[in-house]
């Protein structure tokens, strides 16, 4: 604590530099919102990402919630094969969402266009569109996957800065 | 009649989800004109799931493609499957034993159950239930045990095989499926009585989308839509594939035509469909093996066509394929009963408001994702708000707030 007046101005203008920094970010991880994008996907992981926020999986013990709208999202969660229809509404969708972000590609199709990488209309892979973070595997995964994927990335947020994003 | 409010429904693209409503579905885009609260016109459009399957099957091998056309639809993997497998057999002239039929059957009325569950769950959260549809998913998640108890996994199985599927169901098996069975019997007929006596659910649905017999017959409608018209369609008691000509059932139909019959039948076909399983089970046949050996499966496929039909939970599901003696199919036609279901009913919505819109969308049990945003032009002004469909479920525009617009 300190009298003058100068001091205590420059003080508090670099301790919110800090907090944008560092504890700003991390905060996300107590109570991350997610959202949920289907860029083409068949249905499967979309009723297992539905089965994981029911009460049977219980994720608001992580704190996680459905955000009623992207602008109130943290956390991006993509599945299916990106077509190429959907690969702009899901770029826009991405430049929407406020800063700090993070996609979760679930999905064999979203993280490689899974059974469709060879179809002339998906371009294979969220990845080529956004930067995806964490990556669950399975076709589809369990709902039980899907929570340890963010439970995972919600750990990494917490361990290191995150990559700067506009 | 003069249009003064254009409103645009784009269920999918520009924001995704909504409320405790994950993208379920395909994305589809509905544009609504509406006169005030009255809707006047529904332009649909599609296209946004387009994955270029039936030519993907035309660059795979006939085997490859059973697991490409498992995941035209995630949660009618099996009859999308079955359907395909069904075509297979037909050309090889192989079919499968009895015990496999059995096992084939049980397995496609416990996704049924389990489809049948969850559009009742989202027709909760769109009413504004969100306590009931966290119930029912919570006794989803019991046929969701069962089905992974008989085919190995929750959702995507790629349980069938041609001339047989790839488990066998032992007597442990055989008692744990009985015992979920008779756990989740109960309680969806606990939810039958609800959606009978709800006021709630009685408000938003009864009276609202009512579609005629002559209407039904004449849009082609399939599945759950036409049989709460009073229209008998049901390929499993036409076509009697597999074990459905061993199995007692009956064709549940209503007449009303609106939400609320739609959504009916859909109960009373879980139950129907959960005796059946037991049925299945308790009456299991015992004449072999009815896993095939994958190794010697035939690698030719002669040349021919053949084409099959399957009641898939949300209707009629045909399959056209074509080989002409090559590794690879000629030709894989699919027909799905979404698409018929909603294409064909952009007119139902006319002279119903605009609150109504979700509610009927649902109820064709659309495959449809993000149902979850609208825009609202005024025309006088040219000005654009942004809202999102579950506001309008809500109660209509006067719930429309601007805190949620863009």
């Amino acid at each position: 604590m300190t009298s003058n007046p100068a001091d205590a101005g420059e003080k508090t203008s670099s301790n919110n530099k800090v907090i944008e920094k560092g504890d700003g970010y991390s905060i996300i991880r107590r109570s991350p919102w997610i959202v949920h994008f289907n860029t083409g996907a068949c249905n499967g992981c979309d009723i297992e990402v539905l089965a994981a926020i029911t009460p049977h999986y219980d994720p608001e013990r992580f704190g996680v919630k459905l955000a009623p709208s992207i602008r109130h999202g943290d956390i991006l969660i993509i599945t299916g094969a990106v077509t190429k229809k959907a690969a702009e509404r899901l770029k826009r969708l991405y430049e929407q969402m406020p800063s700090p972000k993070y996609v979760i590609a679930v999905g064999a199709c979203a993280i490689s266009g899974g059974v469709f990488h060879n179809s002339y209309s998906v371009l294979a892979g969220a990845d080529k569109v956004v930067p995806v973070d964490m990556y669950v595997p399975g076709c589809p995964p369990r709902p039980e996957a899907i929570l340890q994927g963010i439970v995972k990335l919600l750990e990494k947020i917490g361990r290191k800065e995150p990559p700067p994003k506009e | 009649m003069t249009i003064s409010k254009i409103i645009e429904v784009p269920y999918a693209l520009e924001i995704p989800v909504g409320p405790q409503h994950p993208a379920l579905h395909e994305p589809v885009l509905l544009k609504a004109y509406a006169d005030g609260e009255e809707v006047v016109r529904v332009d649909i459009y599609t296209g946004y799931n387009h994955r270029g399957i039936e030519k993907l099957t035309e660059k795979n091998t006939f085997y490859r493609n059973i697991f490409i056309v498992a995941r035209v639809c995630g949660i009618c993997n099996l009859v999308h499957a079955n359907c395909y497998v069904r075509a297979l057999e037909e050309l090889l002239e192989k079919y499968p034993n009895d015990r496999a039929r059995y096992l084939r059957v049980l397995a496609m009325e416990l996704e049924r159950v389990h489809s049948h569950m969850l559009i009742n769950a989202v027709m909760a959260e769109i009413i504004g239930f969100d306590s009931l549809f966290m119930n029912i998913m919570r006794d989803r998640e019991y046929v969701m045990k069962a089905k992974e108890v008989l085919t190995g996994n929750r959702v995507l199985s790629d349980y069938l095989m041609v001339g047989g599927v790839r488990r066998d169901v032992d007597s442990v098996k055989k008692d744990r499926l009985l015992k979920l069975i008779d756990r989740v019997l109960p309680r969806v007929k606990y939810y039958r009585r609800v959606f009978m006596e709800d006021d709630t659910l009685l408000k938003r649905m009864v009276g609202v989308g009512v579609v005629s017999k002559t209407d039904a017959l004449r849009m082609s409608l399939v599945g759950p839509p036409a049989r709460a018209s009073g229209v008998k369609i049901d390929v499993r008691s036409s076509e009697k594939y597999d074990a459905y000509d061993e199995i007692p059932f009956n064709v549940v139909t209503r007449k009303e035509g609106d939400v609320w019959a739609r959504m009916m039948v859909r109960w009373d076909e879980a139950i129907e469909s959960l005796n059946m399983a037991r049925y299945a089970l308790e009456h299991l046949p015992s004449d072999g093996n009815p896993v095939p050996d994958e190794r010697r499966l035939p690698r030719r496929f002669p040349p021919g066509e053949a084409y099959t039909r399957v009641e898939a939970p949300r209707g009629e599901l045909t399959y056209y394929v074509m080989s002409d003696g090559k590794p690879k199919p000629y030709r894989v036609k699919i027909r799905t009963p979404s698409f018929i279901n909603i294409i064909n009913t952009a007119s139902v919505y006319v002279g119903y408001t605009v609150a109504d819109l979700p509610v009927i969308l649902v109820s064709w049990d659309p495959c449809i994702s993000c149902m979850e945003r609208v825009t609202v032009i005024d025309p006088r002004t040219g000005e654009k708000r942004k809202v999102p469909v579950k506001e309008l479920a809500g109660g209509g525009s006067r719930r429309v707030s601007q805190r949620y617009s863009l």
